[in-house]
């Protein structure tokens, strides 16, 4: 790939139309689309505003919209998403853009709280640690979500969000599932009770847009079902 | 931190050309034809009580070739919305793995193919 040029189109918020840019990027072997990016805000425009931390797939800060399709675009090689020599780069679906390529997150981080995906502890210092099994189902179905990094690639790939504000998005509830099959979390209740809201997981229609687009592979999807399973048996015994 | 400030939803989206959003679709839409289809069913079945002279104008008309046509169309759509009905019931109820789940689905194709050529050979 020597002497050839890449045609990058940056849709620059918060104009709801996306202002459309094109930019020539020189294209090299193993370039990713976070380097084409920053190759034009180092090189053509230095006020183009964008995110990023790691670049190498552990902050989650940098996914954005690639051709239409939510991606972490740090490891997201720019000779697989091409087409022909263009790429499209927009701001992340389903949330406000503050500048260019740059959305506000808090209302993705909101809903992590508002799924009380956060722990609930009832031991002390003085009390023994808690033993977790690994091999136990409740640990397995936990870890299979715990790797999530929080990029909100699945809150921008889920149409339920796109139409309805107040569904708390696959992230959280997945956050939400994995902590319910925590043994060392307390707060079974208050989970159950916040899943089932007027945001909460019954909301889902099992799209699967957030299973397919993971860029860790992890199933959002399946864990919202679980939540749907936990909380119907709940209601059964308890009637709540 | 209204809707104003949003990427225009519909035009950024390519995100949905995936099996399972495919599926969703199929079964909401072959849903809603269902739903068009059915008050039209019962009005029809009731001409039977309330008036059996325009049952049977009625009826003649399903011997013209369009209305065959539909009658296969109408069969799709239940046939799309059954199974399409079964397959959220077993993706939401059932905490099996995906290997299981595509056993279990195959297993239902090779069944539902087995039935179908015997269905062929009676008729």
């Amino acid at each position: 790939m020597t002497e050839q040029t890449i045609k990058a189109i940056i849709e620059r918020g918060p104009n709801p139309m996306g202002a459309r840019t094109q930019f020539d990027v020189p294209a090299y072997d193993n370039q990713t689309v976070l380097d084409v990016v920053s190759w034009v805000q180092q090189n053509v425009d230095p006020t183009l505003s964008y995110r990023f931390a790691c670049r190498v797939g552990m902050c989650g800060s940098c996914a954005m919209m690639v051709n239409g399709v939510p991606r972490w675009t740090c490891r997201t090689h720019i000779s697989k998403v091409l087409v022909g020599n263009e790429v499209t780069i927009a701001p992340l679906r389903n949330l406000p853009v503050v500048k260019d390529l740059v959305v506000d997150m808090d209302a993705f981080f909101d809903k992590w709280i508002a799924a009380e995906g956060l722990h609930h502890g009832a031991l002390t210092r003085e009390d023994p640690i808690a033993k977790v099994d690994p091999t136990s189902s409740a640990r397995v179905a936990s870890d299979a979500g715990v790797e999530c990094i929080n990029c909100a690639v699945c809150y921008a790939a889920c149409d339920t969000v796109s139409t309805n504000q107040e569904y708390l998005g696959p992230a959280a509830l997945q956050r939400a599932w994995t902590l319910l099959n925590d043994t060392k979390d307390n707060g079974r209740e208050k989970i159950l009770d916040a899943v089932t809201g007027a945001g909460g997981c019954q909301n889902c229609h099992s799209m699967g847009s957030c299973t397919a687009y993971c860029p860790n592979e992890l199933d959002p999807m399946s864990a919202i079902a679980g939540l749907k399973r936990e909380s119907a048996k709940s209601f059964f015994r308890k009637g709540r | 931190m209204g809707g104003d400030f949003r990427m225009k939803a519909s035009k950024s989206i390519k995100a949905r050309a995936h099996p399972l959003w495919l599926a969703y679709a199929l079964h909401r839409l072959s849903g809603l034809g269902l739903a068009l289809f059915l008050p039209l069913h019962f009005w029809v079945l009731a001409l039977a009580v309330t008036n059996p002279g325009q049952l049977d104008r009625f009826l003649q008309l399903t011997d013209a070739g369009i209305v065959k046509l539909a009658e296969f169309g109408l069969v799709f759509l239940l046939a799309v919305h059954f199974f399409g009905g079964l397959r959220l019931i077993a993706l939401e109820w059932l905490p099996w793995t995906a290997p299981q789940k595509s056993l279990a689905a195959g297993a239902a194709a090779v069944s539902f193919m087995v039935a179908t050529l015997f269905l062929l050979k009676a008729i």
